[in-house]
Order: C-alpha cells, then sequence, then structure tokens
C-alpha cells in the first residue's frame, strides 16, 4: 500500500485551538480535552499538536523535530545536520506508552543554528537556508522526515486518536502561549506518522479540515518556486501558500487569506473603489494560488493564530473569545469543553480570516 | 486526355417530391444543379458537387439528399481511393493540392480520450444553479514584484491584459478569407459575450473599429492591412508567427477573394493573390522576434498585450520557452487540426502535432523554468466542444480559441472548398449575391447561443468537481485521467491512467 506522499489520500478532521493574546503559558492539557470531545470526527488514522513559546530556553534555535524509520536513516540524516548546522542540544522526544498508540518510529528533536560560513556561502537568507534543507531532508533521505523546523514552536504528531496522540507525547509537560490541533479522518491510509498533521514549515504550522479542489492548480503553481510536495496533501499545498505569500513575498496575513480565500466578483463589483481594485488585483496576479473546495484551517505562527474558512463555508469554524483567550474548533462544543462559559461565541464569515497576535 | 476523376458525391434527388422549383439551382454557387426546359426536370451535375448541403437545407420538399459515391476503384489497402484521385489530380494539373479547413485525417485525438472527474462524498460538488460559478479570466503576465504606494496598499503593477467574460475567443480568421458579414457577427458576438474575436491577417475594415476593444487585431509575415490606427485599435496585437493548419509556410488569400473591400483593408493590388512569405523578413531567430514585440509595444505605447502565435510543432516546448522570454504577453498555440481558408494538402495534413501534447509539454515546460508567470497560454486547433475546453484548461491552457466551430455555428457544413471563393453559406467567400446569404444578428445569435451552451456545461462540470472559479481548474491535472493511452503519453499529458 502506498503512503502519503507517494498518493494523494482525501480526509475529514476536526480542529482546535487556542491562543493567550497576554502571552500566558498553557499546559497542552486544556487542547486535548477540546479536540477529544470531537473524537468522532476522527478515525484514529492521524493526531497531532502544535504549540508554540514551548522552548523558551531554546527560543533563538530551529528546533527540528524528525521520525527515522530506523537507526541508519538517522545517521544519514545527522550527518546532513553536522554539515549545515551547529546541533546546540539534541535527543529523544519524550512520550510515554499508550495502548492505542502502536509501531512508532524514531522520534527526535534538534535545537540548531545554521553554520554561518554555510549559510553566507548559500546566498540565502537564514529562514530560506533552514526551509530548503527541512525540504531537502523529506526528500531526498529515504526514512527521515522532519515534521517540524520553527523556533520556539514544536509539533507533535501520531497515528491515533489526537487525545491520545497528546497524551503519549506528554503535552501536560509543555506550557506555550498558543496551541492547534488535529484529529484526521482520512478515508484511505495506511496510516503513516508523517501523514498525520499539523502541518508545518518554520514557523508556520497549519491544522486544515476539508479537501480542496484546486489542490493541483495550487500544487503546479507552487513547484515553480521550489516546494515539492513530498505528503501531496492540501495542509502541505496550504502551507506553501503561506509561505510563499507571506513570508517570501512579505504580503500581510490578511493579503494572503484574501488571495486564498478570494470573494466573488459579483461582491468584489459592489464594492468601493479602492477595496475593489485590491481585491481586482490580488485575483488577477494570483489566479493560481486561488483555494476551492471545502477548508476551513487554523495557521499558527510565531506570536499570532489566523482562522480561515473557504468562500463558500463548506465547512464548520466557530470562533470565541473569552477575555485574553481567543478559541477556534471546527465546533462549538470543543470549545465549551474548555470553557464553559465563554463571553462571545461566533462563526467567521465565508473567506473572513480572524488574526489574533500577542499584545504589543 | 485528363485522367478521369469520378465525383465523390452524388446528389439524389426524389423525383416524387421534387417540384421543380429551381430553389437548389439559385442556391448552388457551383452550378450542381441544373434544370432542363424541355422536360421540365432538374438536372444534377455531382462532379461540381461539394457537399456542402446548401440545397438539401432549402428544398422546400425536402427532395435532396447527398451521399457519397458508391463508385470504387479495386480495393487496396495502401492506394486508398483518395489517394489514387489526388495523384490522378496532380498528373493532370502539375500542381499543388489545395484545401481548406482542419486535416481530415482520423488520426488518434487524446481529448477523447482524457476522462474528467467528480466530487463524491469527501468533497461536495457545487450546483451551479445555486452558487456562483466564475469563468472571468485575466490573459498576461503575472510576474510584476509586489509593491505598495506610501500608505503601503498594494499597487496593481500588472502590464496590460485582456479581460475575458470566459476563457474561450474567436480565433483569427482574416476578413477576405471569410466574408464581411461573417466577421460582422464574429464582432457582434464576441462584444455581447465579454471576450474577443480575431481580426487574422487582412487588416481590420473600417466599420469594425467600433469593436476594437473585443478585437485582437493580427500582424502576419505579410503586414496586410497593418498601420498604426490599426495597432491601436484592438485590445491586443497577435503576431502570427505560425498557423497549426499549415506550419512553415504563410497564409495565402486566391486572388479571387482579394478585391474591392478585402484588398483595400489589406492595402493591395485587387485581385492579387494575397500570399504572405513564409517567414517574417524581419524575423529570422529568437532576438528578431524580441525586436518585433518590444516595437510594437513601443508603437502601441505599452498599452497592448503582445500575443505570439505559434504553429505546435515537434520542437514547440523550447519554442513556447524562448517566446516567453522574448516579452511576449500570452503565446497562442495553434494544434495540427486548426483550420484555414487555404492551404496546401500535405502541409496542412502531415506538417504539425496535436495541440494536447503541445500544450501539455508547453505549460509543463515553463513550469519546470519557473516562468509560466510571464506569459498565458491560448490554445486553439480543434476545439470542438465544451469538454475539449474544459480538458485544455485543466492541461494547462489561461484559454481557448475557436474559429472552425465558431464558422459552423454560422452556418458552415465543413464541405472544406474556402479556397473556391463558392461558399454557399456566404461565410468564406466575397462574391456579394452569396455574402448576403449570412445575416449577422443571426449569426451573431448563434455565436452567442453557441458559447452560452458550452458555459453552461463547462459550469456543470466545474460545480461537480467541486471547483467554483476557473482559476482552480486551471492546470489542475488530476481532475484528468487518460484511457487507452501508453506510458509515454500519459507522461507528456502529465496524467495518470484511470483508475490510478
Amino acid at each position: 500500500m502506498l503512503k502519503e506522499g507517494q498518493i494523494r489520500i482525501p480526509s475529514g478532521c476536526a480542529i482546535a485551538g487556542v491562543f493567550s493574546r497576554s502571552g500566558q503559558a498553557m499546559t497542552g492539557e486544556d487542547i486535548i480535552r477540546s479536540i477529544e470531545v470531537m473524537h468522532d470526527r476522527s478515525n484514529g488514522l492521524g493526531g497531532g499538536f502544535a504549540g508554540y513559546g514551548i522552548y523558551p530556553e531554546f527560543s533563538d534555535y530551529y528546533a527540528f523535530h524528525l521520525f527515522y524509520d530506523d537507526p541508519q536513516c538517522q545517521k544519514k540524516c545527522e550527518n546532513y545536520l553536522e554539515r549545515r548546522f551547529s546541533i546546540v542540544s539534541f535527543g529523544e522526544i519524550p512520550t510515554q506508552k499508550v495502548p492505542s498508540i502502536k509501531d512508532e518510529p524514531l522520534i527526535y528533536r534538534y535545537f540548531l543554528l545554521p553554520l554561518p560560513d554555510r549559510l553566507k556561502a548559500s546566498q540565502l537568507s537564514e529562514a530560506e537556508y533552514v526551509s530548503h534543507c527541512a525540504l531537502r531532508i523529506n526528500e531526498k533521505i529515504a526514512g527521515a522526515y522532519v515534521f517540524s523546523s520553527g523556533k520556539n514552536m514544536g509539533i507533535f504528531k501520531a497515528n491515533g486518536f489526537p487525545e491520545d496522540v497528546g497524551r503519549f507525547y506528554q503535552l501536560q509537560n509543555y506550557a506555550g502561549y498558543c496551541w492547534t490541533a488535529h484529529g484526521r479522518y482520512p478515508t484511505n491510509t495506511p496510516g503513516w506518522w508523517g501523514g498525520a498533521h499539523p502541518f508545518g514549515l518554520l514557523d508556520y504550522s497549519v491544522v486544515h479540515n476539508g479537501e480542496i479542489s484546486s489542490y493541483d492548480a495550487n500544487r503546479r503553481f507552487l513547484e515553480m518556486f521550489g516546494y515539492k510536495h513530498s505528503l501531496q496533501t492540501d495542509t502541505e499545498a496550504i502551507t506553501y501558500i503561506v509561505d510563499y505569500l507571506h513570508r517570501k513575498l512579505g504580503m500581510t496575513l490578511t493579503e494572503t487569506a484574501n488571495v486564498m480565500a478570494a470573494p466573488f466578483w459579483s461582491t468584489i463589483q459592489e464594492m468601493p473603489d479602492a477595496q475593489r481594485a485590491y481585491f481586482t488585483f490580488l485575483r488577477k496576479r494570483f489566479p493560481a494560488l486561488l483555494v476551492t473546495g471545502p477548508f476551513s484551517i487554523i495557521l499558527g505562527y510565531t506570536g499570532g493564530m489566523m482562522v480561515l474558512g473557504d468562500r463558500l463555508k463548506l465547512r464548520s469554524m466557530v470562533c470565541g473569545d473569552h477575555g485574553d483567550r481567543f478559541y477556534a474548533a471546527s465546533e462549538e462544543a470543543a470549545i465549551r469543553a474548555v470553557c464553559p462559559n465563554i463571553q462571545r461565541i461566533w462563526s467567521p464569515m465565508s473567506g473572513e480570516p480572524v488574526i489574533v497576535e500577542r499584545d504589543q | 486526355m485528363d485522367l478521369y476523376v469520378h465525383p465523390e458525391f452524388e446528389i439524389v434527388r426524389s423525383e416524387k417530391k421534387c417540384i421543380a422549383c429551381r430553389v437548389c439551382e439559385r442556391q448552388c454557387a457551383n452550378c450542381a444543379h441544373g434544370y432542363d426546359e424541355k422536360s421540365g426536370e432538374m438536372e444534377s451535375y455531382d462532379e461540381k458537387c461539394v457537399n456542402c448541403h446548401r440545397c438539401v437545407t432549402l428544398c422546400p420538399t425536402k427532395a435532396l439528399k447527398i451521399v457519397q459515391t458508391a463508385h470504387t476503384f479495386r480495393p487496396n489497402g495502401n492506394w486508398g481511393g483518395e489517394t489514387i484521385r489526388e495523384l490522378y489530380l496532380q498528373a493532370n494539373t502539375g500542381g499543388v493540392l489545395l484545401s481548406s479547413m482542419g486535416n481530415p485525417r482520423p488520426l488518434p485525438g487524446y481529448f477523447d480520450r482524457i476522462l474528467l472527474n467528480a466530487s463524491q462524498v469527501t468533497n461536495p460538488s457545487i450546483d451551479p444553479l445555486r452558487e456562483p460559478m466564475e469563468t472571468r479570466t485575466f490573459l498576461g503576465k503575472k510576474n510584476q514584484p509586489i509593491a505598495r504606494d506610501a500608505n503601503g496598499n498594494l499597487v496593481d503593477n500588472l502590464t496590460p491584459q485582456i479581460e475575458l467574460r470566459m476563457p474561450l475567443m474567436f480565433s483569427a480568421m482574416s476578413f477576405g478569407s471569410i466574408s464581411y458579414n461573417a466577421h460582422k457577427s464574429l464582432a457582434l458576438a464576441a462584444a455581447e459575450l465579454g471576450t474577443c474575436y480575431n481580426s487574422g491577417e487582412g487588416g481590420l475594415h473600417k466599420d469594425f473599429y467600433e469593436y476594437g476593444p473585443n478585437t485582437i487585431v493580427q500582424v502576419a509575415s505579410g503586414r496586410f492591412g497593418v498601420h498604426h490606427r490599426y495597432l491601436m485599435a484592438g485590445a491586443a496585437v497577435e503576431i502570427k508567427m505560425g498557423q497549426g493548419a499549415k506550419p512553415g509556410i504563410g497564409g495565402h488569400l486566391p486572388g479571387t477573394k482579394n478585391f474591392g473591400q478585402v484588398a483595400q483593408t489589406r492595402m493591395t493590388p485587387e485581385y492579387s493573390d494575397a500570399i504572405s512569405p513564409a517567414p517574417h523578413h524581419d524575423i529570422y531567430s529568437i532576438e528578431d522576434l524580441r525586436q518585433l514585440v518590444y516595437s510594437l509595444k513601443e508603437a502601441t505605447n505599452n498599452e497592448k498585450p503582445i500575443i505570439v502565435k505559434i504553429a505546435a510543432v515537434h520542437n514547440v516546448a523550447a519554442i513556447a520557452s524562448g517566446v516567453a522570454r522574448s516579452g511576449a504577453d500570452i503565446i497562442a498555440i495553434d494544434g495540427y487540426r486548426g483550420g484555414t481558408g487555404a492551404a496546401p494538402t500535405r502541409i496542412r495534413d502531415n506538417v504539425g502535432i496535436p495541440v494536447e501534447l503541445a500544450l501539455a509539454s508547453v505549460d509543463q515546460r515553463l513550469r519546470e523554468e519557473g516562468i509560466r508567470d510571464d506569459v498565458s497560454l491560448v490554445v486553439g486547433g480543434s476545439i470542438r466542444s465544451s469538454t475539449d475546453w474544459i480538458k485544455a484548461i485543466a492541461l494547462g491552457a489561461d484559454a481557448c480559441y475557436i474559429a472552425t466551430g465558431a464558422l459552423m455555428a454560422l452556418g458552415c457544413h465543413l464541405c472544406r472548398s474556402c479556397h473556391t471563393n463558392l461558399c454557399n453559406w456566404g461565410i468564406a467567400t466575397q462574391r456579394p449575391e452569396l455574402v448576403k446569404r449570412l445575416n449577422p444578428e443571426i449569426g451573431s445569435r448563434h455565436l452567442v447561443n453557441l458559447v452560452h451552451a458550452w458555459m453552461h456545461e463547462l459550469k456543470e462540470v466545474m460545480g461537480g468537481m467541486g471547483i467554483n472559479s476557473i482559476e482552480s481548474l486551471r492546470g489542475n491535472r488530476l481532475m484528468l485521467r487518460g484511457v487507452g493511452m501508453t506510458q509515454e503519453e500519459l507522461d507528456i499529458l502529465g496524467i495518470r491512467h484511470a483508475g490510478n
């Protein structure tokens, strides 16, 4: 049976996120409880989490999380890393046995800084250099898979129900200002750990519910800019769109969202001049990055979180505000499970990005 | 004595039904019908019939039909009847065989072996009757760097674009190859549809300047009818480097069609054969093309996108890559099935490659080189139906050109005799008594109907795929599967086999 990357596998899902505007450290317990409520939206073939602000003692270093099939590919990959980075610290990511989670690969974590000489010789920006190395490992070193590569953030994922995955990684022992979670319902998968979500590149992480019909149009455009789709998943394509527009081209997140979930022409026609010109330009300039079909995503990034749904609102997405806290989830119940008396709860409009950021 | 060539078609007249009203006789410019005053009966001259169905259509008692002759040469697997007939014609005349319209040979087509996808369960299909289904398309470069004004707002710095309500245009057919009324039908329809028609290489009749925003003006190797006002008249300027029906040679307008306003518009002497040179004599290589592209940009104050039209030939991907790097805003690729008003038969039937393969390899090549955004791709050369159009978009075309299909909407019956100036339907003729048979209002209505019908079908198919905007169909090859193809064919098309 083929695994992700060799074949494209559609899936339904549950997603959830929690964010502290003041930057309070929250352990992973709440996000596990939140996603657990939506158990039936997953089928045990993939779950995962992303936490931000979880490595304060290593906040200046890129935290690479890796799966290895065996010690040989680990050796190969570590050789690759050593030639390009100074490895400040590394070790196995602590886990605890959970009956439902089996067949775990070797799971390692590295805190890295690019070697200054190599970085200079590459003529790339630091971020570009790091993302290039991460994509390269996934493409070229069989059996090794980088599933998290940002600073002061980490992705944890496995083959199983998300609440079990959270306990497997002992997320109660991590604390951060932002968490996102994903429970997966693939239609057909051998259950490869790398195929679980969130998907990450540098400090971007994406959890996504849906199946985008524009996938191959998006993918083929992105490949022009070196984004090799090693997993063939929608989430990967969406992450690369964000990376391309937001990081590489320096567009704002709102602009990025407006490219992906552009308003209909009929809506644009009704807008005041300046707004009409803005949306018309985005649609003219980036037609290949329009995303169609159902999706709802939570994007995590350093200092913020963005919630976005597709232009027809074909997937549910609920947001909640409670003082310092912001919540988002596929279902309201997932928010109420951790904040029963929430002050404000609403469903964002189709294509409307909801962006929350840390207080300055 | 000439070698005898038996007529291809026979006119079958039901004596029972025929009332000898002589409509057929009056309608047939080929003079295939006659009337015998003595007997009061109609006569048929099969050797003159081109099977255009004008008489069949207008016969008030439906007494006529045209059948292929049963007369045959001794069957021969190698020497087919058509081959023998053509050989005799050449032995009689010493001439190059001339034909019109697209390559009719039964070579394998690819569109018919590509199947489309639809959503089931994991992804909802979208109902075009209830939800917006968008087809608006902009053609032109999309490669400008992001720029902002002093307030940090994005600046629309894109070079000129063609805006189309749907990614379908009428491709180049010159005034001369087709009639004033045919051109007017196309212009009216393009304006109503919010798309463009294309002047072809014969200049633009003075009456049609008012349709400029819906016109693409062509500059071909003969430079017929090209002047500054002409260049400024259109929505874009197309440099015709090649044509799918006759790659490697220039346009042909027989002198019989080149008179009156046609000759005036072309700025040529009346009744002279208007034969464009095979190459542009100022373009012997790619760097020369670049000069013409930028000359035309300068001449049009950088207000018009420049299209470079090339025929689909063997190394079309490399050629397109060169063109994309030469300032062109749009590349038009014309496949070997593309039509023509006149072409040497051997060239029409044997030179060039299928547009499906050309498109797939050009689109992929431009992506591999990271320059796909430097140009838009428009393809033509036998887009016969909405699904050919949809498949072309999914293979990577930004828009399609149709011409043969458009002429059929005007009444063309594909008799492939455009070069004779005897088109009974008033399309490919300049004889005033024939031209007036085509009413531009009715012609444009049929064109609009055709495109509307295709639009409905496009939207149904897109909706079925869960796609509600044409951008997301473009280049979306996962929506395609091949049947009955070799791995090499699939690889060139960049699609998988059905079931995989």
